[in-house]
C-alpha cells in the first residue's frame, strides 16, 4: 500500500553513480525529445498571438508583432462559449457517472466470487476492440427509437452524448480499478464489516478512500475521453448541443483559414484539460502503478 | 500481476483466485445478489452502447443497405454474404482498396506502437533517477497526451502546411535539405505526417505506464545486482526490462488496439477522404459507409476488422502469457 | 438469490427488447406528412454566408417575419457543409430530422432515391404558385428526369472568371481571356515573382467535380450515359480532366501549393492579390468580407475551348445552387409548404439572394434591378445560356466522391512533380469508376 501511493518516488536503483555513457546519452536523448514535444506547443502558443498576416505567409518563428486580437475574436467567430459549456457539462457528467459505475463494478469483481465474473471482465475489455464506426449508426438508431418509444430525448441531446462517452471510458476504468482495489488489503474492509458497516459502507468508508489515486486516474482518463471525441459528436449533436471537438471545425469553414484564431481557440480549449492533467499527474502515476500495471 | 511487492503479499489474506469476499454478512440472497446488483449499471450501459449496437451492426452487414433502403433499414433486402464477398475479393477494386488500406494500417500501427514504446520506455528509464529539472520535464512530456486530440492534430496540420507551415520552413528555407517545399498532407508523404502525429500524441502514454511500472520493481533486485558488480546498462538489461514484461504485455496490446482503431487523428488530419498512402482502415470504412452511402458493405468491413483484432489479441495473449510463464519459472 | 438474478435477467432482456423494437426503423409517421404540430417548424439551412453566425443574422429576421405572418415559429439551425450530408443521412435513416432543409442541388437525385423527401408534384407546386415561376435551368437540378422534383430551387449560382484588374493592367492584358488557350497565354504573363495566374482548390472533391464536369462537357463527354451508367473513362472525359489538371501540371499557371487547398484558400489568395484569376461561384460577398473592393476585380464568363459560351461543348459552368426540400414525414406539412412558399416569394428571394450574392431562380425576382449589375449579368447569362446541370442520377454523391478524390490525387501528383499523362488520368478515372456501386 505504502508503495503504491508513493508519488513518483526517487531512485530505487543502484547507489553507484551512473556511468558517463548513460549521462551523455541521456542528455542527448532528452534534449531531442524536449524539442520534439515542445515545437508544436510553441507553435500553438506563438501563433495564437500573431496577427493574421504572420500566419498566412511563410512561417515565422518570431511574430512580427504581438496581438491578443485572436483571443477576442474567437468568441464571436463561432459560439465558442456555448460549445465550451456543452463540453464541460458532457465531459463532467460522463466522468462522474463513469467513475461511480466503475467503482461499483470493480468492487464487485475485486471482492466477490460469482458466476459470470470472467465473462463480464472479458466482455467489457473486448469492447476496446470495437471499431467505433461499426456501431455509430446502430447506436444512433437506438437512441432515436428510445426517444420515440419513451419520450426521453437521447439523440441530439447532451444526455445521449453523456451516456455514450461514459460507456466508452468504462472498460478501461473498470479494469484499472480492479487492479487498484486488489491492492487494497482485504483486512481493512473485513474489519469494517465486523464493525457493522454494510458492504457498501465498507466500499465507501474504506476501499474508496484508500483508492483515491486510482480513482483520480480513472476520472482524468474518462474526462479526456469525453473531451476529445470527434466522430460521435459530429453525428449526435446539433447546433445547441455541439461540443468543442466539432465546434472548433467552425474556424476552418470560414472564407479564410484564420490560423491564429484556430490556435488561440485550441489553446483556450486545451488549457483546462492540460492544467488539470498536470495538477493530477502525481495521482495518475500512483494510480497506474497500483492499478493498471499490476 | 507477477511482481507483487513482498509487503503487500504478506498482508493479503487470500489469493485473488479464491477470493470469497466479505463473509460475515448473513443472508445468502443479499450476499450473492449484491455483486450482480453492483455490476448492473455497467452491464446495462455496455449492452446499450456497445453490445446491442454491435449486434445490429452485424445484422446490417448482411443487408443491402444503400441509399435506396436507408430510410428503414429493417426492410432493406438481405443479400447474404455478398457484402463480405465484395470486401474480400482482392482482385476487384473494393476488395483491393480494402486490402491496401488494411496493409497501410498494419504498417502504420506497427511503426507507431514500436516508436511510442521505444521513446516512452527510454524516457522513463532515463528519468528514473532524480536530476535537476526532472519534474518540469516530466510535466512537459505529458502535455501531448493531455491535449485534446483535435487541438493537437490541428496544430500539426498547421505545421505541415505546404506554403506557410513550420516543417517546410525549417527543412526547406532554413536547412535547405529539400530542394523544394514538400507536400505533407497529400501524396505519399502523408504516411509520415500521420506517423509523426500519432507518435507525438501516443508516446507519453507509454512513458506514463512504464514510469508506473518501474516503481513496482523491488529495489532489492537492483541492490543484489549491484553487489554482483552489474553496471547500470547491465541492470537495465537484466533487471529492469525483464521486470517490465507484464506491464509491456498490456501496454503494447492497448497501444495496438487504440492505434489500429484510431479515427480522430486521420480524420482531423486529412478530412473525410484520406490520401492513399495514409488511408487508415477506420477512415476507409467511414468513407465506405458515410461518404458512398453503402452501410452494408461498411458494416461487413467493420466486422472483418473486429474478427482480425480478436484473432490478433487472442494469439498475442496466448504467446505472451506462455512466454511469461516460462520466464517466471 | 433467484429474485435478484431474475430481476437482472429481466432488466437485460428488457433493454434488449427495447433496443430491438427500437430498431424497427423510421418513425410512426412513415407514410407521409401530417399536421400534428402546426405551430412549429425545424429548418436546416446550409452555410451560405461568410460564417454560420452571418447566416443566422441574415435568416433570423426573415423567419421572424414569417412567424408574424403565419404564427408558425421556425427553429433555425445552420449546418456547416462538412456535416450537412451526414446529418441528412442520419435524419433519413432515423426519421428524426428537420421539417424543411436546404440541400446542395447536385445531391437532389441522390437524396430523391432515398424516398425521404416530399415529391413536388403539380398539386404541391401549385400551392407555392406553380412550377413556371421558376427558371428552367434551376428546375433541371431538382431530381432525376421523369420524376417529380424532390426539391424546389432556392438560390442559383454559376461559375465565373474573377480577375484582378490591376494585375491584368500591369501585365498589359486588355481583356479577360475567353478561351483556355488565351487563359494559359495570359497566365504565363501573370505568373512570376511569387505570384500566380490562377487558383484552384485541389483537395476539395466537390470543387474538382464542378470543373471536371464542365471540362469534360467542353470536350463532348458526359460522365454518365443516358441510362445513368457511369462512363468515366471515355477519351473525351480523360482529355477534359487532363486539361484541368494540366493548368497546374503542364501549363504551370497554378501554384503547386494549391493541390492541398480545400478550405477556400484560393479565394483568400485572390483577395490578397497572390493570384490574378479565380474560377468561383458567387464570390462577391466572400471577397468583400476579405477586404477586396468590387472595383478591384472584374467578372467574365469562364473560358471555353473556342468561340463563345453556349450549349453543347460551349458550356462553361455547372448549374450551381441550393434547393429547398421538405421531409416526407414532417408533422407540419402545411406549415412546411407555406414556409417554402414564403422563402421562394419574389420579395424574400430579392432579400436573400442579394445577401448571399446569388441569383434568384424565381423569374419574378430575377428581373429586379439588383440582379442586373454587370457582375450579376454575367452569372445570369451563364445560367440562362451556357450552364449544364449536374448529372441527375442516384449515384451522384458517390460520383462526386470517387471522381473528385481521383482528381485530388492527380493534383497531388502534379504538385509533387510527377508526370500527369493520359494514361495516368485514365487509370485514376478507371479506379473511380470501379468504386461506383454495381447495378
Amino acid at each position: 500500500m505504502s508503495e503504491s501511493t508513493r508519488p513518483l518516488a526517487g531512485s530505487y536503483r543502484s547507489p553507484m553513480a551512473p556511468p558517463r555513457s548513460f549521462l551523455w546519452s541521456r542528455r542527448i536523448f532528452l534534449t531531442l525529445l524536449t524539442g520534439f514535444v515542445l515545437v508544436p506547443v510553441y507553435v500553438m502558443v506563438s501563433s495564437s498571438l500573431k496577427p493574421l498576416a504572420d500566419v498566412s505567409g511563410t512561417f515565422r518563428w518570431l511574430p512580427s508583432g504581438l496581438t491578443i486580437r485572436p483571443y477576442i475574436d474567437i468568441w464571436s467567430t463561432v459560439p465558442l462559449a456555448r460549445y465550451f459549456v456543452n463540453s464541460l457539462v458532457v465531459a463532467g457528467a460522463a466522468t462522474v457517472c463513469s467513475v461511480v459505475i466503475a467503482v461499483f463494478s470493480a468492487y464487485a469483481v475485486s471482492r466477490y466470487d460469482f458466476r459470470g465474473k470472467r465473462v463480464f471482465t472479458v466482455t467489457v475489455l473486448s469492447t476496446q476492440m470495437f471499431p467505433g464506426i461499426l456501431f455509430l449508426l446502430p447506436l444512433f438508431l437506438i437512441y432515436v427509437n428510445i426517444g420515440n418509444a419513451t419520450g426521453i430525448a437521447l439523440f441530439g441531446s447532451r444526455g445521449g452524448l453523456i451516456l455514450t462517452y461514459l460507456t466508452f471510458s468504462l472498460p478501461f476504468s473498470i479494469w484499472m480499478l480492479i487492479g487498484y482495489f486488489d491492492s487494497v488489503p482485504r483486512d481493512l474492509d473485513e474489519a469494517a464489516l465486523v464493525d457493522g458497516c454494510g458492504p457498501l459502507g465498507a466500499l465507501f468508508r474504506v476501499v474508496v478512500p484508500a483508492a483515491v489515486p486510482g480513482i483520480v486516474a480513472v476520472a482524468v482518463y474518462a474526462f479526456m475521453t469525453a473531451w476529445g471525441e470527434v466522430l460521435f459528436a459530429s453525428v449526435m449533436t446539433n447546433d445547441t448541443t455541439r461540443t468543442l471537438a466539432v465546434g472548433l471545425q467552425g474556424y476552418s469553414t470560414l472564407n479564410d483559414v484564420y490560423w491564429n484564431q484556430i490556435m488561440a481557440a485550441s489553446l483556450v480549449v486545451s488549457v483546462p484539460v492540460v492544467a488539470g492533467f498536470l495538477l493530477l499527474q502525481r495521482y495518475l502515476v500512483a494510480g497506474l502503478t497500483a492499478g493498471a500495471v499490476k | 500481476m507477477t511482481t507483487t511487492v513482498p509487503t503487500e503479499a504478506a498482508v493479503r489474506p487470500s489469493s485473488p483466485g479464491t477470493a470469497s469476499g466479505p463473509r460475515r454478512r448473513p443472508g445468502r440472497i443479499r450476499r450473492i445478489g449484491l455483486p450482480y446488483l453492483l455490476l448492473l449499471p455497467a452491464l446495462l450501459l455496455e449492452l446499450l452502447v456497445h453490445l446491442v449496437p454491435m449486434v445490429i451492426g452485424m445484422v446490417m452487414s448482411f443487408k443491402e443497405l444503400t441509399q435506396f433502403y436507408i430510410r428503414d433499414w429493417t426492410t432493406a433486402p438481405w443479400n447474404g454474404v455478398d457484402n463480405y464477398k465484395i470486401s474480400v475479393d482482392f482482385d476487384a477494386p473494393v476488395g483491393e482498396a480494402l486490402l491496401h488500406s488494411f496493409l497501410v494500417t498494419v504498417a502504420f500501427t506497427l511503426l507507431s506502437v514500436a516508436l511510442c514504446w521505444c521513446i516512452g520506455t527510454a524516457a522513463a528509464l532515463y528519468m528514473q533517477d532524480a536530476f535537476r529539472g526532472r519534474g518540469l520535464l516530466r510535466a512537459l512530456f505529458l502535455v501531448p497526451y493531455a491535449l485534446p486530440v483535435y487541438t493537437a492534430v490541428i496544430t500539426w496540420v498547421f505545421m505541415f502546411q505546404h506554403d506557410n507551415g513550420l516543417v517546410n520552413h525549417v527543412l526547406h528555407d532554413q536547412l535547405g535539405i529539400t530542394d523544394k517545399p514538400t507536400f505533407w498532407l497529400i501524396g505519399d508523404n502523408s504516411f509520415f505526417a500521420l506517423l509523426t502525429v500519432s507518435v507525438w500524441k501516443g508516446w507519453p502514454f507509454a512513458f506514463l505506464i512504464v514510469m508506473a511500472g518501474l516503481q513496482n520493481i523491488p529495489k532489492e533486485l537492483y541492490e543484489a545486482a549491484s553487489l554482483d558488480g552489474a553496471g547500470m546498462w547491465q541492470q537495465i538489461r537484466r533487471i529492469t526490462l525483464p521486470s517490465l514484461r507484464p506491464v509491456n504485455q498490456v501496454l503494447v496490446l492497448v497501444l495496438f488496439l487504440w492505434t489500429f482503431n484510431d479515427f480522430n487523428t486521420p480524420y482531423v488530419l486529412f478530412g473525410k477522404t484520406a490520401p492513399e498512402a495514409a488511408d487508415l482502415i477506420s477512415v476507409h470504412i467511414y468513407q465506405a459507409s458515410f461518404v458512398t452511402w453503402n452501410f452494408g458493405t461498411g458494416s461487413a468491413m467493420s466486422v472483418l476488422l473486429l474478427l482480425f483484432l480478436l484473432v490478433v489479441t487472442g494469439v498475442y495473449l496466448v504467446i505472451t502469457s506462455r512466454g511469461r510463464r516460462t520466464a517466471d519459472v | 438469490m433467484r429474485t435478484t438474478r431474475a430481476a437482472a435477467v429481466a432488466a437485460v432482456t428488457m433493454s434488449l427488447a427495447l433496443a430491438a423494437t427500437a430498431c424497427g426503423g423510421g418513425s410512426s409517421t412513415d407514410g407521409g406528412g401530417s399536421n400534428d404540430s402546426p405551430k412549429t417548424l425545424t429548418y436546416w439551412a446550409s452555410n451560405q454566408g461568410a460564417s454560420i453566425e452571418v447566416d443566422k443574422k441574415v435568416l433570423q429576421p426573415e423567419l421572424d417575419k414569417f412567424e408574424k405572418e403565419t404564427g408558425i415559429e421556425v427553429k433555425l439551425e445552420v449546418v456547416p457543409w462538412s456535416d450537412l450530408l451526414n446529418r441528412i443521412l442520419t435524419a433519413t435513416t432515423s426519421g428524426q430530422g428537420p421539417d424543411v432543409l436546404n440541400i446542395g442541388n447536385t445531391w437532389s437525385a441522390s437524396l430523391q432515391a432515398t424516398g425521404a423527401l416530399l415529391p413536388w408534384d403539380k398539386a404541391q407546386f401549385d400551392k407555392i404558385g406553380g412550377k413556371d415561376r421558376f427558371v428552367d435551368s434551376a428546375l433541371g437540378s431538382t431530381g432525376a428526369e421523369g420524376k417529380d422534383p424532390a426539391a424546389v430551387p432556392l438560390y442559383s449560382m454559376a461559375y465565373a472568371l474573377y480577375y484582378n484588374k490591376k494585375a491584368f493592367a500591369d501585365a498589359g492584358i486588355a481583356e479577360p481571356p475567353a478561351t483556355w488557350d488565351e487563359l494559359v497565354a495570359d497566365g504565363k504573363k501573370l505568373t512570376g515573382g511569387g505570384k500566380w495566374a490562377l487558383g484552384v482548390e485541389g483537395s476539395n472533391p466537390s470543387e474538382n467535380i464542378h470543373h471536371a464536369v464542365v471540362f469534360a462537357k467542353q470536350h463532348g463527354a458526359d460522365f454518365f450515359t443516358a441510362d445513368g451508367k457511369a462512363d468515366f473513362t471515355s477519351d473525351k472525359a480523360v482529355a477534359g480532366v487532363k486539361q484541368f489538371v494540366d493548368l497546374m501540371a503542364k501549363d504551370k499557371v497554378v501554384a503547386p501549393g494549391n493541390a492541398e487547398y480545400a478550405q477556400n484558400q484560393s479565394v483568400s489568395d485572390f483577395a490578397k492579390g497572390k493570384t490574378a484569376m479565380l474560377l468561383w461561384q458567387s464570390a462577391s460577398a466572400n471577397l468583400k468580407s476579405q477586404g477586396m473592393s468590387e472595383d478591384d476585380y472584374g467578372i467574365a464568363p469562364v473560358p471555353v475551348q473556342s468561340g463563345a459560351p453556349g450549349t453543347g461543348t460551349g458550356v462553361n459552368s455547372m448549374v450551381m445552387g441550393i434547393n429547398m426540400a421538405v421531409f416526407k414525414n414532417t408533422d407540419n406539412i402545411d406549415g412546411a409548404t407555406k414556409f417554402v412558399k414564403f422563402m421562394t416569394s419574389d420579395a424574400e428571394q430579392k432579400i436573400l439572394n442579394q445577401a448571399y450574392s446569388s441569383i434568384p431562380p424565381v423569374k419574378g425576382a430575377q428581373a429586379d434591378a439588383a440582379f442586373n449589375t454587370p457582375a450579376n449579368a454575367v452569372l445570369k447569362d451563364t445560367l440562362a445560356k451556357s450552364a449544364v446541370a449536374a448529372p441527375q442520377v442516384a449515384d451522384e454523391s458517390q460520383f462526386e466522391t470517387a471522381v473528385g478524390t481521383a482528381i485530388k490525387g492527380l493534383f497531388a501528383d502534379a504538385a509533387a512533380g510527377r508526370k500527369v499523362t493520359e494514361d495516368s488520368v485514365k487509370a485514376a478515372l478507371e479506379k473511380a469508376q470501379q468504386q461506383m456501386p454495381a447495378k
